[in-house]
């Protein structure tokens, strides 16, 4: 097999995967510190080698329902933004949801509340877990700390979305999209041709109603409440195995730890240094990395026997309610994070480890 | 067309204008190839009658999801429904785009010149002095500002290549209804840019007026307003 390995920004290697996962359509709208996405789509011109097709909207809301109107009829489409712009989907995730239709979403975040910073943030944890927009729903969220991943998870995420045909968020932040690593890149996948959706996807895609058989309707509206609630009960049953079988996370150094570090996205590549200087200081420190966000590692977190945990989110703390919830009261629970706009570097970590821990 | 109940009021033009429809798809040998989008409001359902494929959109977003359905699938035959709360208010700006991109779709407008649905309240298209849910006394500009030409605005747009505003009050319009929709629906598979098909259309409910008498207040109020084209 062929292997390219190249220089990328995170942004960059999105859609380079978008290319290379046989994506049939992006629609987005300019925002920093993602703008890379569209305009490297625009660079590499897909139209003219896989047919993709690449859209400037005229807003998130109105991508939000292009990416709404291609998954109807089983295209794989993508968006991107970041934080406010995420804001504005809500209501299309939640049609999305609701008529179970598969797309993948990219937030590189930023910081908030309100116009906020276009410097990175981790503060749209809520929004991607708990509240992507109304109603109950949930969409597995996958937090990639390299650009590699940030690559990967676009095929990773893909595959999610139809499995489940369910929206995915990659909840990334303004340092990975920004960052420049190398990549491992992979041959290009075809598109499906409109045969194969045809054959595959026409229990439920809308590829036009062939002669003497049923139409295809997708909608999420339901005025028979009971109705709706037989919906609900089915996307719930789909959330549960979401959460049965999609975890994912990582440890590193948590097997003797007496203080687990949790941490996601750029927030991890940085306590990943501070556990090192932790170790180099003679402290038995690990970090555990969920790699989903939802489902959240709950089992595998619980699992550790650490004293004490600390949760380090760009954010006023999000994430470590999920921390709580999976360590109750057996040990501390804390929460570390700049706000803003503002990186926390690995000796800020490590000094908040000692001093919220090790001096008690 | 499917045999089924339609869950409209008696006197709405809503159900002449989806058997209009039905009808051109039908003749155009389209019922493979067509997939519709229904907006939000009283035509939500359009679905439950016209047998084609169908995706319903979020409140004022059909023409963005219109817009991605044709691009990614450019065979197929493409039009949205629309209401005049979801096209010409919440939706005016995706409604505006697509039309400016000139993308290969058919835009039906139901100007009705309330909102239907949600029981009658005032739309951007509401006439001055007209009574709504909303606007108890009658619509003062000063108050709400002017009733809204959604379909001039939209025909100034280079990417559009058909304006028409029609109706089906009467057989006669009801025979130029159905060649202006044929007119449409051939543009957009013969990739000549977005064509709007606008109805003045009647709202017997949310006007609170029987079906004829909705009619004759149309003929008299609606039309001088919004004038129908001549074919
Ligand atoms: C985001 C959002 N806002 C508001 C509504 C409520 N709503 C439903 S239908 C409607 C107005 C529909 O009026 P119109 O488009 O004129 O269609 P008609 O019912 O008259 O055919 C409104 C405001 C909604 N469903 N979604
Ligand atoms: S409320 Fe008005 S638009 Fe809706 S079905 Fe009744 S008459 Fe038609």
């Amino acid at each position: 097999m062929e292997q390219e390995i190249k220089l990328l920004k995170g942004n960059e290697a999105v859609a380079e995967a978008a290319v290379r996962c046989g994506c049939d359509g992006y629609f987005g709208y300019p925002i920093t510190p993602q703008s890379e996405i569209l305009e490297t789509l625009m660079e590499l011109r897909p139209w003219e080698t896989t047919g993709m097709v690449v859209l400037q909207a005229e807003s998130e809301v109105a991508a939000i329902n292009m990416i709404y109107g291609g998954a109807s009829t089983g295209k794989r489409v993508l968006t991107s933004s970041s934080s406010p712009g995420i804001s504005l989907m809500g209501e299309g995730l939640s049609y999305m949801a609701g008529a179970e239709l598969p797309c993948v979403v990219v937030n590189v975040s930023r910081g908030g509340p309100g116009l906020g910073t276009i410097q990175p943030g981790q503060s749209d944890y809520f929004l991607a877990t708990r509240a992507g927009g109304h109603g109950d729903f949930n969409m597995i969220v996958l937090a990639p700390n390299s650009v590699q991943e940030m690559y990967d998870f676009i095929f990773t995420a893909f595959d999610l979305a139809f499995r489940y045909r369910n929206p995915v968020m990659i909840l990334s932040d303004g340092v990975i999209g920004q960052m420049m690593e190398k990549v491992t890149l992979s041959p290009a996948l075809p598109r499906r041709t409109q045969q194969e959706i045809a054959r595959d996807l026409r229990s439920w895609a809308l590829t036009g109603k062939p002669a003497g058989e049923r139409r295809n309707i997708v909608t999420s509206v339901q005025l028979d409440p009971h109705v709706q609630e037989g919906v609900n009960h089915r996307l719930q049953a789909k959330y549960k195995a979401m959460r049965e079988n999609e975890v994912r996370c990582e440890s590193f150094l948590c097997e003797d730890a007496d203080y687990v570090i949790v941490a996601y996205g750029c927030s991890a590549r940085i306590s990943r240094k501070a556990v090192e200087l932790a170790r180099e200081a003679g402290l038995r420190v690990g970090l555990f990395r969920p790699i989903t966000l939802f489902p959240f590692p709950y089992a595998e977190l619980s699992a550790l026997n650490a004293r004490g945990f600390l949760s380090v989110e760009l954010s006023a703390g999000q994430m470590v309610e999920d921390v709580r919830l999976s360590v109750g009261c057996r040990a501390r629970v804390e929460h570390f994070g700049r706000m803003g706009g503002v990186i926390h570097s690995p000796n800020e970590v490590f000094e908040a480890l000692t001093s919220k821990f090790t001096d008690k | 067309m499917l045999d089924v109940l339609m869950h409209f009021c008696p006197g709405c033009s809503h159900g002449t204008i989806h058997k209009l429809i039905a009808e051109v798809i039908d003749e155009m040998g389209m019922e493979s190839n067509a997939i519709g989008i229904t907006p939000v409001g009283c035509a939500v359902l359009a679905y439950n009658y016209i047998d084609i494929d169908w995706v319903q959109a979020a409140h004022g977003r059909a023409c963005a999801v219109a817009t991605a359905v044709k691009r990614l699938n450019p065979e197929k035959m493409v039009f949205t429904y629309q209401g005049d709360g979801d096209l010409a208010a919440i939706g005016a700006g995706e409604t505006i785009h697509a039309a400016n991109r000139g993308d290969n779709i058919v835009v039906i407008y139901v100007n009705n010149a309330v909102y239907g649905m949600t029981g009658g309240q005032m739309a951007p298209t509401t006439l001055l002095g007209m009574k709504t849910a909303t606007t108890p006394q009658g619509r003062d500009a000063k108050l709400h500002g002017f009733p809204f030409k959604a379909g001039e605005l939209i025909s100034q747009l280079d990417g559009v290549c058909y304006f028409t505003r029609q109706s089906v009050h009467t057989p006669a319009a009801v025979r130029r209804a159905k060649k202006a929709l044929r007119r449409a629906f051939d543009n957009s598979m013969e990739g000549k840019g977005l064509s709007f098909v606008e109805f003045v259309a009647t709202c017997s409910s949310g006007w609170k007026l029987s079906p004829v008498e909705a009619n004759r207040w149309m003929d008299e109020n609606m039309m001088p307003f919004y004038p129908l084209s001549k074919e």
